[in-house]
């Protein structure tokens, strides 16, 4: 499967993509490539399916129609390695879902030893060499309750990290936090991004995602209704859904 | 040894309290014998009713109306009635309507004995308080960080162990340790279906020694120091449990 | 999708942003407060279980019936009724006991749980102390050792005043009372915020004044519902008085039971006295449960 790709391919390869809750459709048809080492945003209203089109990259949710292709693996194949598949997906959601019973340096340190079955001392170095990066030297025996929601998310983007993943998936993670603790958050993600890590948001931060995105999509109502680089797209949206949202927020 | 079974004969001779389970082999090994079936009983009761817990809250999460219906009936009776009632509902209703056996000598006896009515009937009782504990446990954990568990490769299985089950527990704790020390100063209810618990070998003593307010004296301590050690110790496990910075 | 912001959520959640926990474990958490204060898990009557129990005890006794009737033995239900007014005495005699074990229990509670927030050490540590004994005693052993070591008969003044077995269950029953009673008031005192206690002494009040005018009166809507709770509690246990033989309304109906001799008697007996206990404790747990949800207080 993986042996067809090749890094000039598309890393992230969604076509046509449908789901449906019920009768609700949040997913009518969406499409999108990522390359490598690109970063792109997903912005739109609230209720559009971004957050469900990251979970069915991640098969946390299944998709009814079309197809996910992460580094040309087909997600929603049933006999995908769904272990193999998320190694390589990292994911980081808005209520941070750190583990409240392991300190900060345990929950990094825990799915590459549980899951990956990886030596604890070559863990452990990584786990500290990570939390460093994501600036929390020193906070590594606090446990998930006795830091605040920033430093929270921070561990959270760090314990993604362990598994060495190859494109990191954010779901709104500013969207919980206090305005002083977005920016510590954002500071680190842009790091990430600059590194060549492949990073798919999904975000309410305009002037991030305009600073930081190589691409942007807007979706309404399950479609993808518009997409291009930043600069274009903040300057000279086309589409009159795209100007009605982008009027709303900035 | 010796000299502390021939000062406690002395005392009885000086001053007339007259502990016989001290100097006395006999008595000794009786008392011995109740605090054993005691903690016996405690335990047996304490692994049952932690079963009965979990197949209940289990059960509770069942399609079936009907099912859940009768383990929430089980629950309402079980917490509403005076264990006492249950204990006699248990031997003498269900124990008249078991068959008799025959034992080595040719006697009949009933099928259950006393003991294991009162191990069924204390399970039943524990594990009432246990389904709603392990019910609220589960619940308590968000879906939202099994999700989290499950993106980082973790099977369903092994979110429930390292992440669902440990969180539930730690949460249930506190509720589950008031649950075992009730359970403990319940198993004296024992008494009144003739098991040989710490009460009932008291009670025997004291008819043979006639030491009435010795027996008693020792006994109430003996109680107080039992469930007194146990509070102590499921405080201290609940201390280190707790989940820093979270709750009170 | 809705957060719930740092400001709107105290308890399980409260250092951080977001709760980690759900609701389920607060309530989890609330209800093991409760039941250390009571030293006994809480009653939670339903009037739905009570119809259901009636029902069950309806079929039954009808079925029952029927096999008596085949069988050519005297219908259940007379036989029944005929013991009803006796049983009933009994279990009349249950809820005196339980209102006098009440009464004693909270006189001697209410003044334990005051020592217990004494600045005195000695007071304080002594009152505890004295707590947390009878917390841990089971209710049974502390009834057994009332009964056998009470003496039958007090002299005083010439006179002698009679010690019936009753006498001494009550006072039996009324210690576990004590001590969680004594719990109750010194968590009720404790849940008070201190600012009610640091504005009292700018106001000049002494310690005095101030439990006896601020405190207290704010505790006792504090105390109610577990203090009633309890008292549902106590009044099921009257009937570990028949272990000692006390005639209440178990012993009389194990009087009943070998008397009449019939086994089919046995479970519309018991349940009818199970039904007695239900519907009087059932108005009391109610109040209870209105009276939490109006103070919302969380004990």
């Amino acid at each position: 499967m993986s042996a067809a790709w090749s890094e000039s391919d598309p890393i992230v390869d969604i076509r046509d993509v449908h789901k449906s809750f019920g009768p609700v459709q949040v997913l009518a048809g969406v499409s999108l490539s990522m390359p490598m080492r690109s970063t792109a945003c997903i912005i739109g209203p609230s209720g559009s399916g971004k957050s469900t089109l990251l979970r069915c990259i991640n098969a946390l949710v299944p998709i009814e129609k079309g197809s996910i292709k992460v580094r040309g693996i087909e997600v929603n194949d049933p006999k995908v390695d769904i272990l193999n598949l998320r190694r390589r997906v990292g994911m980081v959601f808005q209520q941070y879902n750190l583990f409240p019973h392991k300190t900060a340096l345990q929950n990094v340190m825990m799915a590459p030893i549980t899951v990956l079955k990886q030596d604890r001392a070559e863990v452990e170095e990584r786990a500290r060499r990570l939390l460093r990066k994501v600036r929390l030297e020193g906070k590594e025996d606090a446990y998930p309750g006795e830091l605040s929601g920033g430093q929270q998310q921070r561990v959270a983007i760090a314990r993604s990290l362990a598994m060495s993943p190859e494109v990191m998936l954010f779901d709104e993670v500013t969207a919980a936090l206090d305005p002083e603790t977005v920016k510590e958050v954002l500071i680190t993600i842009r790091e990430l991004a600059e590194e060549g890590m492949t990073c798919l948001l999904v975000t309410h931060e305009m002037g991030f995602a305009r600073e930081v995105a190589d691409h942007i999509y807007f979706t309404d109502r399950g479609l993808i209704v518009e997409h291009g680089p930043p600069k274009e797209f903040f300057s000279n949206p086309r589409d009159p859904r795209t100007r009605e949202f982008l009027g709303q927020i900035l | 040894m010796d000299v502390i079974y021939d000062w406690f004969r002395q005392l009885y001779i000086d001053h007339g309290i007259n502990l016989t389970i001290v100097y006395d082999r006999f008595d000794r090994n009786r008392m011995l014998g109740g605090l054993w079936t005691t903690i016996k009983l405690s335990l047996t009761c304490l692994a049952l009713s932690v079963l009965i817990g979990l197949v209940g809250a289990w059960l509770q999460g069942a399609r079936s109306v009907l099912l859940r219906a009768v383990v929430q009936g089980y629950i309402q009776f079980f917490r509403n009635t005076p264990p006492l009632v249950q204990m006699y509902f248990f031997f003498f209703a269900l124990g008249s309507l078991m068959p008799q056996v025959r034992n080595e000598f040719g006697f009949t006896q009933p099928m259950i004995d006393n003991y294991t009515w009162a191990i069924i009937s204390l399970s039943f009782f524990a594990g009432a308080f246990n389904v709603e504990i392990f019910r609220s446990g589960i619940e308590a954990v968000p879906k939202s960080t099994v999700e989290a568990a499950e993106s980082l490769g973790y099977t369903r299985l092994q979110s429930y162990i390292h992440v669902v089950l440990p969180l539930a527990f730690r949460v249930c704790l506190p509720a589950l340790n008031n649950n075992l020390v009730n359970l403990v100063k319940t198993t004296t209810l024992a008494y009144a279906i003739a098991v040989p618990e710490m009460l009932y070998v008291a009670n025997q003593i004291w008819s043979d020694a006639v030491n009435v307010p010795e027996m008693m004296t020792f006994l109430l301590f003996a109680y107080v120091a039992l469930v007194g050690i146990l509070v102590w110790v499921m405080r201290k496990w609940e201390q280190s449990m707790a989940l820093p910075g979270y709750g009170r | 999708m809705m957060v719930r912001g740092p400001k709107g959520h105290a308890g399980l959640g409260g250092g951080t942003d977001l709760p980690v926990l759900l609701p389920a474990a607060e309530r989890l958490q609330r209800r093991s407060e409760r039941e250390r204060l009571l030293g006994a898990p809480r009653l939670r009557l339903r009037g739905r279980d009570l119809a259901w129990l009636c029902l069950m005890l309806i079929c039954f006794t009808g079925y029952a019936e029927a096999q008596a009737a085949a069988a050519g033995r005297e219908p259940i239900s007379i036989a029944l009724l005929r013991w009803v007014p006796l049983l009933f005495q009994g279990f009349v005699f249950n809820i005196v006991i339980s209102v006098l074990s009440m009464a004693l229990g909270t006189v001697l509670g209410v003044v334990l749980g005051l020592m217990q927030i004494s600045l005195l050490p000695p007071i304080r540590f002594s009152s505890w102390f004295v707590t947390q004994f009878f917390r841990n005693a089971p209710w049974l052993v502390l009834l057994f050792y009332c009964i056998f070591l009470l003496p039958f008969e007090i002299r005083a003044f010439g006179m002698r005043i009679p010690f019936p077995d009753w006498i001494k269950a009550i006072i039996g029953l009324s210690l576990p009372v004590m001590a969680n009673v004594s719990e109750i008031v010194r968590g009720a005192v404790r849940s008070i915020p201190s600012g009610q206690w640091e504005a009292a002494e700018s106001l000049a009040f002494n310690r005095n004044q101030t439990i006896w005018k601020i405190i207290l009166p704010q505790c006792v809507k504090r105390m109610l519902p577990p203090w009633m709770n309890l008292y549902a509690i106590l009044t099921m246990a009257t009937v570990l008085a028949s272990i000692v033989g006390v005639s209440e309304v178990m012993t009389l109906a194990r009087r009943v039971l070998a008397a009449e001799v019939r086994n089919d008697l046995l479970i519309p007996l018991y349940g009818m006295i199970l039904v007695w206990f239900f519907v009087y404790c059932y108005p009391i747990a109610r109040l209870t449960q209105w009276l939490e949800r109006r103070y919302a207080v969380k004990l």
